[in-house]
């Protein structure tokens, strides 16, 4: 019996499943001094165990870091003081909390990396704890190449996770834009979201994945292997008869560019023969960081990137925190709607100095690389945001200043904010929510959260006129780009270049090398007139071929 | 006791792996090993959150001292070795 999900990154895989589950612990811990020390014992024990057992260089460091802190002597004493012996515990909880808190603290006010240790001391004493309870931590890193199945992944389970071993991922939650899908296509490894009852199948057994069709089938059949591999085989021949820039068969040059988080997807879009980065999400580099990167720090992690790609072009996203993108040091607060609050560039109301000193690393960046490099501002809702925006980046040097189009007010006041800038770039992902009213992660709205939708695309629309009308360039940034049909849609909606991961790049230039514009005109027309995202798509096919 | 007051030599202070190297050095003395910012409060040297939490940076001033026993000054000065050399260079 197969499964079924929303297949968000194609590839055919065969492998074994290792499964994440997260254990958490909510009753009081009963315990004495001696057992707590105990626990805390073998949790070092299995830390250096693990340490001695993996290949990779960093998640060895990162786990003999780890066993070394649970064998501290100042641990053991705090802990000494705050549990007295020979007295039984009701619950042990509140004293390792203490003791732990106290370091805690301390490496906290010191920043940088020693606040990153915070994180370390935390992932011992969750296991202390579920040591103490007979429970036994989830191994998250992987340690062969298998099928990660999760019930969601969060970035800090990507990072913690060695995803050279990942083959695919498949999760039970999330939606096309999740974190999930944007990973896996960064790393081209097929992926399934929304994948219910993923989490049955057991570690070890051996599944096929097919992120194309978003089926999963445990224990497949050599027919089922060889009939979807070849399948899988034939799309990916079309994609790579076709090399260079992308062009479509009239020979109207389309800007193919990758998306890119750090230095490696940025090499990976260089090598896919992308004509630059689309969108630099700069808070991927934010998002484990305890507190703020210096200027310093920041500088060379933009030019890591900047450098990356030689002479072409490299379009930066200031910090798009908040949301399901949570930074530590500056969404602190509790919201009752995140993906309504305070997020992106509204972070200047709360934290207006972070995005000041990201400009000027920018800025100084830009100025020491010879990549061409524009600078966007995400969650611009309003012309006066714009204006703002674009004012403070130039006084840094910035020559190339555009906009984020993500919320319905930008893009139907699109003429308005393009006035205050040189160039817009429609971020579908969040517009798509925005218009549709729907939570991108959740996966029981997965048929509302469709970039396919009419709705989304009559305010693509809109933003693309308003820019053909000002005569300034427009292009999309999110994960639309990457489906081909969709992204013939976007060329016939006025869309003047199109950013996605860079696994995706190759696919979709050998698509729209056999169209022409007119026949992107006419899909597009077909589209927006549709009732809705599965008829879109439909007429769409039927138009151009799939 | 031997003593003796260096300059943290490593770019990025006293933390990742220079910190780790003097951990292990300390620990392997046989001997208590403290240090600390000349005048306050010296801690475990073999302790790695002690260590941390002192937050020595790059070019700043520390004294090491190891308690007296066998080999003690041998051991301060591998010590000493630890600290003063860049291990980032």
């Amino acid at each position: 019996m197969s499964l079924k999900g929303i297949g968000v990154s194609p590839g055919v895989v065969v492998g074994s499943v290792h499964r994440i589950i997260h254990v958490d612990v909510t009753g009081p811990v009963p315990g004495t001094i001696t057992s707590v020390l105990a626990a805390l014992d073998a949790v070092a024990n299995d830390l250096e165990h693990r340490a001695e057992n993996i290949d990779l260089e960093l998640a060895k460091d990162v786990l003999s870091a780890q066993a070394m802190i649970a064998r501290d002597p100042s641990l053991e004493e705090a802990l000494g003081q705050l549990l007295i012996a020979d007295t039984q515990y009701a619950d042990v909880r509140p004293g390792i909390d203490e003791a732990f808190s106290g370091f805690r603290n301390a490496l906290l006010s010191l920043g940088g990396y020693f606040a990153e240790r915070v994180e370390d001391l935390d992932e011992i004493a969750h296991r202390t704890v579920l040591k103490l309870s007979g429970l036994e931590a989830e191994d998250v890193a992987l340690t062969k190449p298998s099928v990660v199945i999760a019930q969601d992944l969060t970035p800090a389970d990507t990072a913690a996770l060695d995803l050279n071993y990942a083959l695919a991922l498949v999760v039970e939650k999330g939606g096309p834009t999740s974190h999930t899908a944007i990973v896996a296509r960064g790393l081209g490894i097929p992926a399934i979201v929304g994948c219910a009852g993923a989490l049955v199948l057991e570690a070890d057994v051996t599944v096929l994945v097919d992120g194309r069709e978003g089926i999963v089938i445990p224990s497949p059949t050599d027919s089922e292997i060889s009939q979807r591999q070849e399948t899988e085989a034939k799309l990916r021949v079309r994609a790579e008869s076709v090399t260079g820039p992308g062009r479509l068969s009239d020979g109207t040059a389309i800007a193919l560019m990758g998306n890119a988080g750090n230095e490696n997807d940025a090499l990976s879009a260089a090598k896919a023969e992308a004509e630059g980065i689309g969108l630099f999400r700069t808070e991927l580099l934010f998002l484990d960081r305890q507190t703020e990167p210096s200027v310093d720090d920041q500088v060379s992690m933009y030019r890591a990137v900047f450098d990356a790609m030689g002479e072409r072009k490299v379009i930066v996203r200031t910090l798009d925190a908040g949301s399901d993108k949570p930074v530590p040091f500056l969404n602190a607060v509790d919201e009752e709607n995140p993906a309504l609050g305070v997020r992106g560039w509204r972070l200047t109301r709360i934290a207006n100095d972070v995005l000041e000193r990201q400009l000027e690393a920018i800025g100084r960046a830009a100025n020491e690389t010879s990549a061409d490099v524009w600078v966007m501002a995400p969650m611009i809702d309003t012309p006066a945001e714009a204006a703002e925006f674009a004012t403070r980046a130039r006084a840094h040097g910035i020559a190339k200043v555009g906009v984020m189009i993500e919320t319905p007010a930008a893009a139907l006041l699109a003429d308005k904010v393009l006035a205050e800038v040189d160039f817009a770039s429609l971020g579908t992902n969040d517009l798509t929510q925005y218009v549709m009213a729907a939570d991108r992660l959740d996966s029981r709205l997965s048929d509302l959260t469709s970039s396919w939708h009419p709705a989304v695309l009559r305010a693509i629309s809109q933003a693309a006129h308003a820019a053909g009308d000002a005569g300034k360039p427009i292009g999309v940034c999110g994960e639309s780009a990457a489906n081909p049909q969709l992204a013939a849609v976007l060329l016939g909606l006025g869309v003047t270049s199109l950013s996605m991961a860079p696994s995706a790049i190759a696919e979709v230039r050998g698509y729209l090398a056999g169209l022409d514009l007119s026949a992107c005109h006419r899909a597009a027309h077909a589209a927006i007139n549709a009732r809705s995202a599965e008829e879109a798509r439909e007429q769409v096919i039927q138009i151009l071929g799939a | 006791m031997p003593s003796q007051i260096v300059t943290v030599a490593s770019k990025v202070g006293l933390h990742a792996r220079p910190a780790s190297l003097l951990i292990k050095a300390a620990a392997a003395a046989g001997v208590p090993v403290t240090i600390g910012r000349v005048g306050e409060t010296a801690v475990n040297a073999a302790s790695m959150l002690s260590v941390l939490a002192l937050g020595a940076k790059h070019g700043e001033e520390i004294e090491i001292t190891v308690a007296d026993g066998e080999g003690a000054d041998e051991v301060l000065a591998g010590l000493v070795d630890i600290v003063t050399t860049d291990h980032d260079a």
